[in-house]
């Protein structure tokens, strides 16, 4: 058990370093010079050569590839990822942990959403597999599928927002602001967690288990929650517990219909701005966190599994 | 003397948008107490069919007609609930494939117990006894390892008898067996044929034993019904079964029993 | 395989709806009732009338001359991206699966980590880098995507190059580049129109999201996403303004969901046998 543990975490490593790599190189793939769109940037009247080996020497683009690179890995080791090219009084590590928490909280409220809402209708459209529910659900997570999420958050802005005044179209302060846009957010996670989950719990009605269960006379509840659902989820926990980070990327669009000030906001703000740094990092971030939740969910469902578990380790 | 279970003009039949497909058609039959009726028959002529459908463990898809007494009760227009109830108690069932039939994620102490905890109002340590005391009848070592493990760390020879174990430890009046010994080795059928047996004389308990294999069925059942097609074929005991079968799908399994013997007579006097 | 395509109802009514809404797209300088950069001030958020059956949006502009010259880029771009998609999939997986040892193995790890990435913020990443523009749009759709296309061809290469008929083809001396075209491609072929038809779905909302955020097809272009923005400012005065062409997303990524699905039952005998 501990040795697979730790071959787990020792592949992550390499990829966490060609990951960081590939971020490096991106700033760097940039056909204009660093240094002089950063001086266009702070609106530098004349871009003089002076001015521009000034700024290199401030960026620390001087310096060799190589060097560079091991310096900015180490830098963002301490948690320093360079300076914003907008605003140079700023750290791209301070502009991160500005609009960090407003995505992890919007994130964290889709998280749930898609745990509260997508596991019992999942379960319920198993139970009563081709009944009413299970075909208006069928439809529903059809047709979800096929919404682009931005069209999603427009839509629901204007029924509850406007049209029915029930919650705050955009921005952000209170409980009430959060649920449209995590709603938005998570809709296409919950419609693939139903089909996941209620796919996978026809699949296990159908094991020998169930229907041993079922000749000693368990209560059919019991058969239902105790064996089918916690088989499924077993699956369906992992799958979701992958896909956090992906939810996290996935607010990006979402927060710039809700105008949500968050890291998908300073990205989307830093694409048009080019302030290459903060991109670097957001995607260095989102990387890595792939990485972690990935390698976290798949010892989890290690540990978690009987069968996976091997004796005496 | 009462039959246990008396089934009567019982058919299946399987819904589709069409028409329905009859799987099983008015089959009748009954079992007395400790008698051990045997089905013989190949795979997909209805035997375990007919046996699911009066213990209410068909798919919506199956319709059943006709009627099964059990203990004055027609199982066949019981309720679910009255049907469960009786499932794992009076009626218990073993089945076919014991490395499957277990959940993979709870220990087979903890299955065995939520049994218990179904059927009887038993405190938690009287259902560790139970369980210790039918690991222990069915010749299990080290039964107190055996009841924290899980169903991957045990044998399919084990997990059948602690299947069996399980169904005769409520002390059912009737004992289904469904195809118990297709899935396991023929070192751990000779065990598990005998595992019956003992039920059998122990307990009198009655049996429905259901097989394809001619061998198995000959050995603990007293009279014997054949399956084709969803048709009982020919009835009787082992011995008119064996020389006077009517149809012509008992004659053919009969010969081909023949044949594997003579062989192995052969090869065994060529040995000599 | 044509008469079990003929028989799935499905299947001929999401061909036939795309089929249709493309020819739309293509005879739209033809059909379109108005020009659709015409603006027309007086006439603004007019609602449906003859001269204008879909109303007109925040500058006075056809809608329905708009939806249909839009029809180009939405499904024009994410065929495109498709294309290059599986043309740079195919080509990394058949190099990889057919030709072994040390070319794979580099294919595969650069598979590996592009698959490690996730792709909705690698979108924005590329797009970042190499500029705002529609090309670059498809680049980093297509640079996003490829790995998957290789990954599954390159298995398809390796479960058909164990069969039989490869063998045999090669004990009777067909050069290699015959076997591979004449053997491979077709056999790979099922597999890819059903997962392509499934992805050009998704890839027509990620090219109108980009448009959305004005990262893709810039604003007096009629792209469905770009008018999808466009709607967004006049949200609270004119709602009307984002249901069509959201409807419109809607309606053609459904068929091609749809079509990958019934393509699938299609495709897959074991399915029909049922």
């Amino acid at each position: 058990m501990k040795q697979y543990v730790i071959k787990r975490i020792l592949t992550a490593i390499p990829l966490i370093i060609v990951i960081s790599f590939v971020c490096f190189v991106f700033i760097n793939l940039i056909p204009s010079n660093p240094a002089e769109v950063a001086l266009r940037v702070r609106q530098v009247p004349i871009i003089t050569e002076e001015a521009i080996a000034e700024v290199e020497a401030e960026l620390g683009l001087d310096k060799p590839y190589f060097i560079r690179y091991i310096t900015w890995l180490f830098d963002c080791l301490h948690g320093d990822f360079g300076i914003s090219y907008v605003n140079p009084s700023r750290t791209v590590a301070g502009e991160l942990a500005r609009c960090l928490p407003a995505t992890l909280q919007l994130a964290g409220a889709s998280l749930v959403m898609v745990i509260l809402l997508s596991i019992p209708i999942g379960f319920l459209c198993a139970v009563y597999k081709d009944g009413i529910f299970d075909k208006v659900m069928r439809g529903l997570v059809f047709i979800t599928t096929a919404m682009p999420p931005y069209w999603v958050g427009l839509l629901l802005m204007w029924l509850v927002a406007i049209k029915l005044d029930l919650l705050p179209t955009s921005g952000n302060g209170s409980w009430q602001h959060l649920i449209l846009p995590a709603f938005t957010v998570s809709l296409s996670y919950i419609s693939t967690y139903i089909r996941l989950i209620r796919n996978n719990m026809l699949e296990n009605m159908k094991q020998d288990y169930v229907l041993y269960a079922n000749v000693r006379g368990l209560p059919q509840k019991q058969i239902l929650i105790k064996h089918i659902l916690k088989n499924s989820m077993h699956t369906c926990i992992v799958a979701i517990g992958m896909s956090i980070p992906q939810l996290i990327s996935g607010t990006i669009v979402v927060e710039n219909v809700f105008a949500w000030p968050g890291l998908g906001t300073l990205c989307i703000s830093s694409i048009f701005n080019r302030d290459y740094p903060v991109i670097q990092t957001y995607v260095l971030l989102i990387g890595v966190l792939f990485v972690v939740f990935n390698l976290l969910f798949d010892i989890l469902q290690t540990i978690s599994d009987p069968r996976m578990r091997k004796e005496g380790m | 003397m009462k039959p246990v279970l008396k089934v009567e003009d019982l058919s299946v039949i399987l819904n589709s948008k069409k028409s329905g497909k009859v799987l099983v058609e008015n089959s009748d039959f009954e079992v007395y107490p400790g008698e051990c009726l045997g089905i013989l028959g190949e795979s997909g002529s209805g035997k375990s069919m007919t046996v699911k459908s009066f213990l209410g463990l068909l798919d919506k898809q199956f319709t059943a007609k006709g009627s099964a007494w059990f203990e004055g009760k027609n199982l066949m227009q019981e309720g679910k609930e009255s049907l469960r109830s009786i499932r794992g108690k009076e009626i218990s069932m073993v089945l076919q494939n014991p490395m499957t039939c277990f959940d993979p994620l709870y220990r087979i102490g903890n299955q065995m117990s939520e049994t218990f905890a179904t059927h009887t109002k038993w405190s938690s340590k009287e259902i560790r006894e139970n369980s210790m005391d039918i690991l222990k009848r069915m010749h299990i070592r080290n039964p107190e390892e055996v009841l924290e493990k899980y169903p991957h760390q045990l044998s399919g020879g084990m997990l059948q008898r602690i299947m069996i174990g399980l169904a005769v430890s409520l002390k059912p009046k009737l004992l289904i067996a469904d195809e118990p010994t297709t899935a396991i080795d023929s070192i751990t059928q000779h065990e598990i044929l005998n595992a019956f047996l003992e039920i059998k004389e122990q307990h009198n308990t009655a049996m429905i034993f259901i097989s394809h294999d001619l061998g198995a069925i000959s050995k603990v059942a007293d009279k014997i019904i054949v399956m084709n097609k969803g048709q009982i074929v020919d009835r009787g005991d082992f011995h008119h079964i064996l020389h006077h079968a009517k149809d012509s799908y008992t004659r053919l399994l009969i010969e081909k029993r023949n044949a594997v013997l003579n062989r192995y007579q052969k090869v065994l006097g060529g040995a000599v | 395989m044509f008469r079990r395509f003929i028989k799935n109802k499905t299947a001929v009514g999401t061909v036939a709806l795309v089929l249709i809404i493309a020819i739309l797209g293509i005879l739209a300088p033809v059909i379109a009732p108005n020009d659709p950069y015409k603006t027309d001030i007086i006439n603004k958020f007019a609602s449906f009338s003859w001269q204008y059956p879909f109303g007109t949006d925040n500058l006075g502009r056809c809608i329905l001359s708009r939806m249909l010259y839009g029809i180009r880029p939405t499904l024009g771009l994410a065929v495109l991206t498709m294309l290059g998609t599986i043309g740079l999939g195919a080509l990394m997986g058949l190099l990889a699966g057919y030709f072994r040892g040390i070319i794979e193995e580099v294919i595969m790890r650069v598979v590996d980590v592009m698959l490690s990435f996730p792709s909705q913020v690698m979108v924005f990443a590329v797009v970042a880098l190499l500029g705002i523009n529609v090309q670059n749009v498809i680049l980093a759709n297509v640079f996003i995507k490829w790995a998957w296309y290789a990954r599954m061809i390159r298995t398809g290469v390796m479960q058909y190059r164990e069969r039989n008929f490869i063998q045999f083809s090669r004990c009777v001396g067909t050069p290699e580049r015959f076997i591979l075209i004449r053997h491979l491609i077709p056999s790979i072929a099922a597999d890819l129109a059903v997962l392509s038809s499934l992805d050009v779905g998704w890839a027509i909302i990620n090219i109108s999201t980009l448009s959305f955020l004005g990262l893709g097809v810039q604003a007096p272009t009629p792209e469905w996403g770009a008018m999808l923005n466009e709607a967004k400012n006049v949200l609270t005065s004119n709602p009307t303004q984002m249901i069509i062409p959201g409807i419109a997303i809607v309606i053609l990524v459904s068929a091609f969901n749809l079509m990958g699905d019934a393509l699938r039952d299609v495709l897959d005998p074991k399915e029909v046998a049922e």
